[in-house]
């Protein structure tokens, strides 16, 4: 029966970089492309890995090395994810044609 | 109409590949001692496949280095994936120790690619 849980949890996982990859083929700009790409395929693979804690059979050496994976990744994901998204803004890297607003350029002329 | 039409080919080819992984069966030739849940492991693995292809075709089209930089970094994140499915198949607990290092890896580097995009020098 638990078993099945997990299964149930990997595959939702499965489904959600799956379709986050697809965001990453399909979507016009980097700043989409990011916005897209990140937050599914972070989610989605906590989700694989929290299944894969509970096919283990929960705190054996595999579902605890499994949860440090989880914590792991929530930290480091989103700093790595900003990080880039500065560092295009900050290089020139224009915006879509269809987008409205742009925040960051404004607040970098309040400053200026 | 124009869009439409693009668009439907690419729908069909795939849904008929994620289709045809879920219907065909699984033959392993790894981990053949030990087959915890092997079908749907085999399965598992020819969809994150799938979905690293399309980032590795983000990676050779994109047009500027930050679209390359992001497509690294999510690649990263699906091998951590990756490594924590294999280690259910086979029993081993060290694929997740394998997969927490890559994970590393990637986040180290996509902080020092973002650094040299934004065009400092690595000692600020």
């Amino acid at each position: 029966m638990i078993d099945i849980i997990g299964m149930i949890f990997i595959g939702v996982g499965l489904s959600f970089d799956v379709l986050g990859c697809l965001g990453l083929v399909r979507l016009p700009d980097v700043y989409n492309r990011l916005q897209a790409a990140t937050k599914c395929v972070t989610l989605g693979t906590c989700s694989i890995l929290f299944g894969t804690f509970l096919v283990s059979g929960g705190f054996t050496e595999t579902g605890f090395k499994a949860l440090i994976a989880i914590v792991f990744l929530i930290l480091t994901s989103p700093v790595a994810a900003h990080a880039v998204a500065r560092g295009a803004h900050r290089a020139g890297i224009r915006l879509w044609d269809g987008s409205v607003a742009d925040s960051y350029a404004e607040d970098k002329e309040g400053e200026a | 109409m124009m869009k439409l039409v693009r668009w439907i080919p690419g729908t069909i080819v795939l849904l008929g590949l994620i289709a045809l992984i879920i219907v065909l069966p699984f033959r392993s030739v790894f981990f053949q001692e030990n087959p915890v849940h092997l079908g749907f492991v085999g399965r598992v693995v020819y969809i994150l496949i799938l979905s690293s292809l399309m980032v590795l075709f983000r990676v050779l089209r994109g047009p500027t280095a930050a679209d390359r930089i992001v497509a690294i970094d999510i690649f990263g994140i699906l091998i951590v994936g990756l490594c924590a499915v294999l280690s259910i198949a086979s029993g081993r607990s060290w694929y997740i120790d394998i997969g927490i290092a890559w994970g590393l890896q990637s986040f180290i580097g996509s902080l020092a690619l973002s650094k040299y995009l934004e065009g400092r020098s690595f000692d600020d």
